[in-house]
């Protein structure tokens, strides 16, 4: 699995991965809003949204419905364009889809006529790049994800978890610069969505690229991430970003220390004021 | 263990058993039954009641000339199986040639959306004409032979299978299209790795009302002039007041029909397998 460590881009300085470094980030975001139009004038969805993300980082945005957090990743994902602000990934701007995002929707979007091992290789026929190694390297991604009896499976014949593991898979097999994940457990059970939080946790410190985690989960933020950007509604601006300096490699067992309440109850509070809705 | 203690068991718990059976599933014994039931109000009608035969004909004489006419020679134009692979013909070339056109361009004015917005009016207004309407005009241009009857077939199967294509493409979920978009795929392999797919449950719903429409044109066309035909013979059999032959080519009709539908359904089984889970 690639660790998205640039070996040109090290210097001295970069091995200090804990904290901000002063490598240039991944992702730069500034000012960004974004407007739609509506039947009385605009709404606008996002409101000066400025935030970087580090290579090899994983933040999540947390939020309600409807603070925006989708259309955020929509514009990051060079879906939507955005309406102001600035945007870059690796120094360029963004102003379409890049190919070097994969996103993690919130339904698994397997193609039904196509088995997992084919649901995998999908985006590597898109671009047209199909490689004698491909097969290869999506049946280690199945063993990864912890589904390897499973290739020759159609859709229908897995559970959502499972059929969740695969979208993860097909995003990994892309070896995007950064994944993106927009609510995709929310589907699930609360049985299954822990198991998959665990399992994203173990998969991640395998892959270790960059991920943009979105949840209105405010526990499954702070499990997962190295940083949280809460993001406020109507319209959608950032709250506060928090670091979350909790050791890693983490399991579940982290959810019973008093470091991670405190951080759970600091972001519920941050939210709640924020979400003058309710 | 189970079968021996079925096979071993004494006669009335293997009654038992059946009579669970045909409990759970009530509709394997209620269905025949209500053909059985029909068939023998049919004959009461003819038979008991008198009902006569230039109104009703009774069964068994339909029957008798339903085995008549298919114990004639397969070339031989006074018995059925001549008649029948004209329309069968008739209705596979049709419905082919409408549902083609009919997927092809639901793909078309859906892709190029210009295209659709301009041409929908249109595609509207012909779709509320009742298309039999165009059969005589059909005898003017093509004659009396296959051309006529194919092309009004066609003109009917298309409809369906253009329709359902159109609402096909609207429905591709839109994750779909932007796992896509984000991968950056072209539009030749979005199309035909994305949104054709997901077009086929509906595709194989216009196939599916197609080949039952497809008999309905192939026999229209031949009301109108033929020289061959199941149409044809049922024209023939009405004028001569020959009600008995007349049921039977109807009973053949039904045959066939059932069986394109059934052919669509077999098709649709095997490219399709994956919808309605």
């Amino acid at each position: 699995m690639a660790l998205h460590a640039d070996v040109g881009d090290l210097k001295a300085g970069d091995f200090d991965c804990g904290s901000p470094s002063n490598a240039p980030p991944l992702i730069e975001a500034r000012n960004i809003s974004k407007a739609f139009a509506a039947p009385h004038g605009e709404v606008v969805a996002l409101r000066d949204v400025s935030f970087d993300i580090q290579r090899g980082e994983f933040v999540s945005i947390v939020g309600q419905s409807g603070c925006g957090k989708s259309t955020l990743m929509r514009i990051i994902a060079g879906l939507i364009p955005r309406s102001a602000g600035s945007l870059t990934m690796d120094g360029r701007q963004i102003d379409g889809p890049t190919g070097e995002c994969a996103i993690v929707f919130q339904a698994p979007v397997l193609l039904p006529w196509r088995n997992t091992l084919d649901n995998i290789l999908l985006p590597l026929e898109f671009r047209g790049v199909r490689r004698a190694g491909d097969v290869a390297r999506a049946r280690d991604l199945l063993q990864t994800v912890g589904l390897k009896d499973f290739a020759n499976a159609h859709p229908y014949e897995l559970s959502g978890g499972m059929q969740q593991r695969v979208a993860i898979a097909r995003a990994l097999i892309q070896d995007p610069q950064l994944i993106l994940m927009d609510e995709p457990f929310g589907a699930l059970d609360a049985m299954s969505r822990e198991q998959m939080n665990q399992e994203l946790l173990r998969i991640w410190t395998l892959a270790g690229n960059t991920v943009i985690f979105i949840t209105h989960s405010v526990a499954e933020a702070v499990l997962l991430s190295d940083r949280v950007i809460a993001m406020s509604a109507r319209p959608g601006t950032i709250a506060e970003i928090i670091e979350i300096s909790l050791p890693r490699p983490r399991d579940l067992s982290v959810i019973n220390t008093p470091e991670f309440g405190a951080y759970t109850q600091r972001l519920r509070r941050l939210l709640n004021a924020e979400g003058t809705m309710f | 263990m189970v079968e021996s203690a079925i096979i071993d068991a004494p006669a009335s718990t293997k009654g038992r058993i059946l009579a669970q059976a045909v409990r759970r599933r009530p509709h394997v014994w209620l269905s025949p039954l209500v053909f059985a039931g029909l068939i023998a109000l049919w004959w009461s009608a003819t038979d008991v009641f008198g009902v006569p035969a230039y109104v009703l004909p009774a069964p068994e004489a339909v029957l008798g000339s339903l085995v008549a006419g298919l114990a004639k020679g397969p070339f031989d134009p006074s018995g059925f199986w001549l008649h029948t692979g004209i329309t069968v013909w008739e209705a596979i070339l049709g419905f082919v040639l409408g549902s083609v056109l009919g997927a092809g361009l639901g793909f078309a004015l859906s892709h190029w959306r210009l295209l659709g917005q301009v041409s929908y009016p249109y595609i509207v207004a012909f779709q509320a004409l009742p298309k039999v309407a165009l059969a005589p005009l059909m005898v003017v241009w093509f004659g009396f032979g296959l051309e006529g009857k194919v092309f009004i077939t066609a003109v009917i199967a298309f409809f369906p299978v253009l329709v359902n294509v159109i609402a096909g493409y609207q429905a591709v979920e839109p994750e779909r299209l932007e796992l896509a978009r984000a991968c950056r795929a072209s539009e030749w392999a979005t199309l035909s790795k994305i949104i054709v797919p997901s077009c086929l449950p509906f595709l194989f719903a216009g196939l599916s009302s197609a080949s039952v429409l497809a008999i309905l044109g192939a026999i229209v066309g031949e009301f109108v002039g033929a020289r061959a035909g199941l149409g044809m013979l049922l024209m023939q059999y009405n004028q001569s007041l020959e009600l008995a032959p007349l049921f039977a080519v109807i009973v053949i009709l039904g045959v066939i029909g059932c069986l394109m539908n059934y052919i669509v359904t077999l098709f649709e089984r095997r490219y399709c397998y994956w919808a309605r889970r």
